[in-house]
Order: C-alpha cells, then structure tokens, then sequence
C-alpha cells in the first residue's frame, strides 16, 4: 500500500478515546431492563468505528477484539439478547482492556494479550450460549467480514471470494481491476475471476460511474486469508466480501445458502481455536477483577496527556476576529509615527490604548482556547463510583453540576487523580452501608455530589457527601498517638481537619482496597498546591462530609504583587497574600533568639526575611523600616519582611526548569515590561526554608 | 543554491579537510588559555547584559536571562573553573549554548573573556592523557593543537550540568 497510514494514527488514537469515552457513559446510562435503543446504538457504532479504525491501521488485536464486542452489540441491539448485569460488566472491562491495548500500540509497544484473550473467551462463551438457542443465525447482516485477525494456520487449500460493492464503489477511489491484480500476485496468477452481470441494468438506464457488477473469485492456491483480508481492506464498509475457504465445497457461483452456510462455517473455525483455551467465566471472576483493575487502568491513564486539543469554531473565529483589530490598530500606529507632530500626541495616546485593550482581549481569547468543560474530569466518575460501591456493598447516588465550568486543559489533566481520590474517600469512609444508614434515620442510598464553579478568578470544585462525616476525636487521639500533636493541645475543629492532610495519617480501622494505607490525602493536598490551589474540609458528625478545592484557572497567567528586596524585583502571587502592613511600633517579639513572630490581632505569625532564606546581599534595615507581606498557604499564615511595595500585575509564568532545574522558593519566572527577569516566590515551599511554620500548634515542634 | 554550493557547506560544518573527518570547534579566551566547544551547540553570541540572580545557586550561576521569551540560564565559566574573576566589560561575552540532552534539549549561556577563532579539528584527534582526576577533568572533552597553541575542548553536557 503506497500510503503512509502512521500519519493518521494519532486521530484514530484520539478518536478511539473519544470513542471509548462515549461507550463507557452509554453503558453507564444504560437501563438494564429495558435498554433504550438510541444509547446502544452509540454504544454499537463507537465499537463499530473503532474496529473499522483499528482494522485499517493493521491494529488486528484490537479489531479483532472489537469484532466480538461488536457481535454481542448487534445481538443486543436487534432485541436476539437481553442485557444483563454480566454483559455490561463485560463490556465496561472490555473498554479498559481496548483502552489499555489502544495505549500500548501508542507508546508502540506491544500490546499485553492476556486480558484480552480472557474477556474475548467470555465474550464467545456468551455468544456461544446465545447462537444455540437461537439456532446459529448470529448477525442477520454480518457488519463487515468477520475478525480480521485470522490465525496463522488458517489457510484452505484456496478461496473463495465473492465480492458485491455497492453501486457506489467506483465514487469512493476504490478500482476493483486494481485489487483482483493485487490478489493475482499473491496467488501466483492461479486465480478465476466471474463476472456477476445480474445487477446490471437496460443499456438506458445505465449510470456509467456506477458499478453494477459482482465477482466470484476462485483463488487455487494456499494464502493466508489475512491476506485477501488486506486487499479488501479500504472497501470493507463498501462492499460485501464473503470468504470461504475452498475446502468447504462451495461452488463457483455463490447462491444464496451457499452465502449462509459459508457464514456459519467460517465463524466456527476461530470461535473453536480461543474458546476452550479459557474456562467460561464466572459471576465472581467478574466481580473480583472489575475491582482490581481499577489501580491498574490507572497508572497508564498518567502517560497519556494527550497532545492536541479540540478547540470550538467560535473560539477561532473570535480569535481572527481580534488579530483583525489588531492589525488596524497597528496600521493606525504605523500611519501615525511616519508624519508625527507633537499636535498629534492626542491620537497617539488613544492609539496606545486601543493597542492596550486590543493585547488584552486577544490574550484572554488565546487563554479560552486553552479552556476545556470540566465535564472531561468528571465524566469518568460515573464508572468510579459504580465499580467502588458495587465492590462495597453500598448504595451510591452521584449527583452532578457545573459540568460546563471551564478551566485551563493543563490544570484539569492533573485535578483528576487528586479528585478520584476523594470520592473514593467519601465512598470508601464516609458513606456508610445502607444498614447503618436507614439505622441513623437516613436514606438508603447515599449521595456524593459534585459541583464546579467560577468565583473571584478560580475555579472551585465541591466534592460532598451525606456520610457519616470526620470523627474528630479521632483524628485527635491518632494524631497524638502517631506524635504529630502535643498531648492536651487544644486545636480548633478547622485544625483537627487539617490534620488528615498530613503524611502518613489514616484513621481507617480497616485497610481497604481502596483506601486508608495512610497514603493520599497529603499527596492530594501536594497535587493541589503543585497548581497554586488549596483545598479545604468541612465536616459535621453524621451529616457528612465536605471537600472544597480551589484553583487557578490557568497555569500560564497569576496575578502577582511585584515586591522589592535589595535591587531584586520578587513576585508574590496575589492568592495568597493575606494582607500588607507597615511596620510601625507593633510589636515583634523575639522567639528564643532566632525566629521572630508578629503579632497580629489575636494570632501570632512567624516572620521571614526573604533576603536570609534567599541570600541576598543587601544592607539590612531595621525590620521597622521594612513592609511585612503577611501571606497563607495551606492554610498556616506567616509574615515575609520586604523593601518595598510595588505595583500589582498579571505575570505570564515561565518554566525556570526547562534550561535550569526547580528553584527551592521559586515557582518559576517571568518577564516583566523592562524585558528583565523576576522570580516568582513559591509561598508554600517558602515556609519549609525558613523552618517557621506555624503548622504544629504548640510550637515545640518545628524550632528551627 | 546549486549542488556544489550545498556541498561546500556542509564542508565547512563536519567534514574532509586533506582526507580526515573533521569537527568544526568555536574557540574563545579565558585567562590566557584557548577554549574550544562545538559550533553545532552555538546558538548565538552577544555581549553581557545583567541577569536575575537565582537564590542560593551556586556562585558561578550569575542568573537569568530573557532570551526573547525563553528563560536562559548564564554562567560564568572563569568561577565554573575556579579561574579568578574579573570584572564584565565591552569585550565579555556570552555564547548561548544549546545542547540536547536526555531530558531534551537546555539552553544555557557562558561568559567568557573573548571570542577568538573557528577551527577544524581532526576527529579522534583529541588527546586527554596527562589530566589528573580533578574537579574540572570532567569538563573537559580533550586537548588538541591547533597552530602550535592549546586548545582545550569542553564537554558540555557535564559542563552544563548544575549540581550544587
């Protein structure tokens, strides 16, 4: 084949997602007692394309794998099967396992086939069951000829073809002169070709670009069929390709039920070659797995951060739009500078303004391209809470809104395993079984909802559920048992909650599958804070539970406060300062020599020098003289001494690692108006350097 | 551009010079020695301009700079080498080195005192015998001659490379 097909597998890797994606919430939505019609046809034909995909890159693992998924679809689609519990399990883990083949094909690797050849056993099982009783007719119209990945002894002493385009063909590019020459070379010239002229109509009512003939074509030589099958490879939607093998005794001129029974015999030979290799699978071998491969379908999930990006119509075109504008501003400009009075001054100023408001807009409309629905994180939360409460016994309702907020596609790649970690949390501590529920007066199902909102330049992302909330007392007793509070410490509620966040604390009584290692929650706060956000937790006893996460909408843009320290420019992101005060005769009191704490109103704040954490080499003030930006991060204050205040200002952040290598207490750079470098100061890895950190109450923890 | 000419220049980056494959070095001055590093990772050459200092980095990394847009690390290569400082004049110069690396590529620049040539130099012809196993041996690719003088080539990706 002349075509380079590498060049399209991208799109066919993207679009089988996409595919897969669709399938997984059809199957989700589906009833089972009385499936509606419309979601198993989208079920169907995301298989459906798939395979035709996968069939036409030379992927034939997942072709063939689709094939069968494809059979059971049709046969349910066409009401010959009833859907059940068992086949929508089935087929959620069939769509991890095409997932997990789609990925590895990616990577370029080669596909693990064990799992794949397992469910494809239980799937033949099924269908196997199926076409006994109701007398072997499985699909009525056979979508395209059967699994393309024909084993290697599958080879008859010859074939025969028969092949029916549709009276379109020729329209389509597909020469059938060029492909019987093609099968010519392969079988050494020992080949038949017979014109079929039944279709062909009254010389007037010929249509001269349409195809009206049919072939039998009698191959007299031993090929692999995957070969024919490669021939016939572009026309397979386009045509109706019937391949027996010579040995079956079919004559030359395909009738009707040589067509039917050459059906039945070619399905049977692959069917027998996979099927008894695997025993029939069992309700609990379902169960069992479809709990398991959750952590396995995770970890690849990371590697794929997918490269491009569908961006709507609108967006563009608002996008020309602007350059538009910005190309007459900069003419205007332009005319303007090259007969320049001092009387046009006046022009001029507007111009630059303009210009001003022209920059703005376009970087805001450059930033929407970047801004995909959250609905992509939260689209996969259906299956998660299906497979964690059915593994569970319990009774889960997930309730959805703000499926719409957008948020930039870099933040939302990394929110998603921080937020799979809380529902299955909620799932997995907070809602309790249903017995233990309709004992407390609740609901037997319990409900976890999510919700996703703008507010004030973030975007906010609710995860609560009706369990039975944090036990406080708990937390308490386990933080004082593990050492990570003072014994008679008194913690407020805010902070006892705060505790959960810390490394190594679980205060599951039982290890689960799912949760209470001990390991997660810090690493979700760490997530969270990678991406400038904060999260917090709310809880009542009995009432439930609630986990807000706030985020930047963009990676790419922060609101700074440009600060001053000796000749240096610092930028502080505006997020996290809490206010800025002038040192005037408040008091700072002295902590055993070494750290000094501001007191603020009731609360007293620890202070760092940034010119000591960073060592920069200025002629000290007295701290009376300095500006303290009082800032928080994760939810501890702490008091940084600087020069001098300057303006505030949206920063485009630039990598510092991309040349260099990660900067303790910078999260990066950027350029400012000068064309000159500043830093932008990392809050939260802040507070670690100066060892002033007001997190462990007591204070006799962390003296640094 | 003709066939010829397209041969010619490829010449003048890697190639035969009297029957030896030949690599084309930069050379520069510092403190009265002859530096050599690949012409391939040159990206450009200008003259110092202020950078960023980046916290607690080490004392040659002087800091940042905008390289229209990309954030570029600029080192002084006299303190990389424990050579004795000197204050940036008209004739300091950095050469911004780009240089692929397992992890991509990385963009870096060095001060130096003063560009001096481009030569060709012989492949293999470089000879690292009589190098103690000091800090800085690991900087360094080889020694050639080159009219009678010195020059010592560089290994960049060691060199390039910041550890505390």
């Amino acid at each position: 084949m002349s075509i380079d097909l590498s060049q399209f597998h991208q799109v066919f890797f993207e679009e089988s997602y996409e595919g897969l994606d669709a399938m997984e919430q059809g199957l989700l939505e589906l009833d089972l007692v009385e499936p509606d019609a419309e979601i198993i046809n989208t079920i169907f034909r995301a298989a459906h394309s798939m395979k035709g995909g996968a069939g036409t890159f030379g992927f034939n693992q997942v072709a063939g794998f689709t094939h069968v998924l494809e059979t059971l679809l049709d046969q349910i689609r066409s009401g010959k099967r009833a859907m059940s519990q068992d086949i929508q399990n089935l087929l959620l883990k069939s769509v991890d396992c095409i997932k997990g083949l789609l990925q590895d094909l990616q990577a370029g690797n080669d596909p693990n086939l064990t799992e794949t050849n397992s469910l494809k056993a239980q799937f033949e099982s099924i269908l196997n069951v199926g076409s006994a009783s109701t007398d072997a007719n499985i699909p009525d119209e056979p979508p395209s000829p059967p699994a393309v990945d024909k084993q290697d002894d599958d080879k008859a002493g010859g074939w025969h073809i028969r092949f029916i385009p549709e009276l379109t063909i020729l329209q389509t590019g597909n020469e059938p002169a060029r492909m019987f020459r093609q099968l010519a070379e392969l079988c050494d010239y020992q080949m038949q070709v017979i014109a079929d002229t039944q279709r062909l109509p009254e010389l007037t009512g010929l249509d001269p670009e349409k195809c009206y003939l049919a072939w039998d074509i009698r191959i007299e030589k031993s090929i692999e069929k995957s070969e024919i099958d490669e021939v016939f490879e572009w026309v397979i939607d386009d045509a109706e390709i019937i391949i027996t093998p010579l040995s079956m005794g079919v004559d030359s001129t395909g009738s009707a039920s040589g067509e039917h029974a050459s059906n039945a015999g070619e399905e049977k030979p692959t069917e027998s070659v996979v099927a008894p290799a695997t025993p029939p699978a069992e309700k609990t071998v379902v169960k069992a797995e479809a709990v398991e491969a959750q952590p396995q379908a995770k970890s690849p999930q990371k590697a794929q951060e997918s490269s491009s990006i569908r961006v709507s119509i609108d967006k563009v075109d608002s996008l020309i739009n602007m350059v538009g504008e910005l190309v007459i501003t900069q003419s205007m400009l332009g005319q303007l500078g090259q007969n320049f009075d001092i009387s046009r001054v006046q022009r001029l100023q507007e111009g630059l303004a303009q210009l001003e408001h022209n920059t703005r807009e376009l970087q805001e409309s450059v930033m929407k391209i970047r801004m995909m629905p959250i609905s992509f994180v939260f689209s996969r939360f259906p299956r998660l809470v299906r497979d964690v409460s059915i593994s569970l016994n319990k009774k889960i309702e997930l309730l959805m809104s703000g499926e719409n907020t957008e948020l930039d596609k870099t933040v939302m790649e990394k929110i998603g395993d921080p937020m799979v970690h809380l529902i299955r949390n909620s799932i997995d501590h907070g809602i309790e079984v249903p017995a233990d529920r309709l004992a407390a007066g609740k609901p037997e199902t319990g409900t976890v909802k999510l919700d996703a909102y703008h507010q004030s330049g973030n975007i906010v992302i609710e995860i609560k559920d009706d369990g039975a909330g944090i036990n406080s007392d708990r937390i308490l007793s386990k933080a004082i048992e593990k050492g990570l509070v003072a014994e008679g410490a008194n913690l407020s509620q805010e902070q006892i909650f705060d505790l959960i966040f810390q490394p190594g604390f679980s205060t599951a009584d039982i290890v689960s599958d799912l949760s209470g290692r001990g390991v997660g929650m810090d690493v979700v706060r760490r997530n969270i804070s990678a991406l400038n956000g904060s999260i917090e937790v709310s809880s009542e006893r009995g009432r439930g539970s609630r986990f807000v996460i706030r985020l930047p909408l963009t990676l790419a843009i922060l609101d700074g406060q440009l600060v001053k320290v000796g000749d240096e420019i610092y930028i502080f992101p505006l997020v996290s300062i809490v206010e800025s005060i002038q040192l005037d005769d408040r008091a700072i009191n002295h902590v055993g020599g070494h750290s000094d704490v501001l007191q603020l109103r009731d609360e007293y704040v620890p202070i760092i020098e940034l010119d000591d954490v960073f060592n920069i080499d200025k002629e000290k003030k007295p701290i009376e003289e300095s500006i303290i930006v009082v800032v928080e991060t994760d939810g501890e204050k702490m008091g940084v001494v600087v020069d001098e205040l300057l303006g505030q200002q949206q920063v485009v952040i630039k990598s510092l690692e991309e040349n260099y290598k990660r900067v303790d207490g910078i999260s990066g750079a950027t350029i400012l108006g000068d064309g000159t470098v500043a830093l932008i100061v990392d809050i939260s890895s802040l507070s670690k350097m100066s060892g002033a950190s007001s997190k462990i109450i007591d204070g006799s923890h962390k003296a640094a | 551009m003709t066939a010829t000419s397209e041969v010619e220049q490829k010449d003048q980056r890697a190639g035969f010079e009297d029957g030896v494959l030949t690599e084309q070095y930069l050379t520069f001055i510092m403190a009265d020695e002859e530096y050599g590093v690949d012409i391939l990772a040159v990206q450009e050459i200008r003259g110092w301009e202020s950078a960023t200092p980046i916290p607690n980095s080490p004392k040659y990394l002087k800091g940042v700079i905008n390289l229209r847009g990309t954030i570029v690390p600029i080192m002084d290569l006299r303190l990389r080498f424990d050579l004795s400082k000197v204050e940036y004049g008209d004739e300091t110069v950095v050469i911004v080195l780009k240089i692929f690396t397992a992890n991509g590529t990385r963009t870096m620049g060095i001060i130096v005192d003063a560009i001096s040539d481009v030569y060709d130099v012989p492949i293999g012809d470089a000879k690292n015998k009589g190098l103690g196993d000091n800090k800085n041996s690991n900087f360094i690719k080889g020694l050639v001659t080159v009219k009678k003088n010195m020059v010592i080539l560089l290994e960049l990706e060691n060199l390039l490379t910041i550890d505390d």
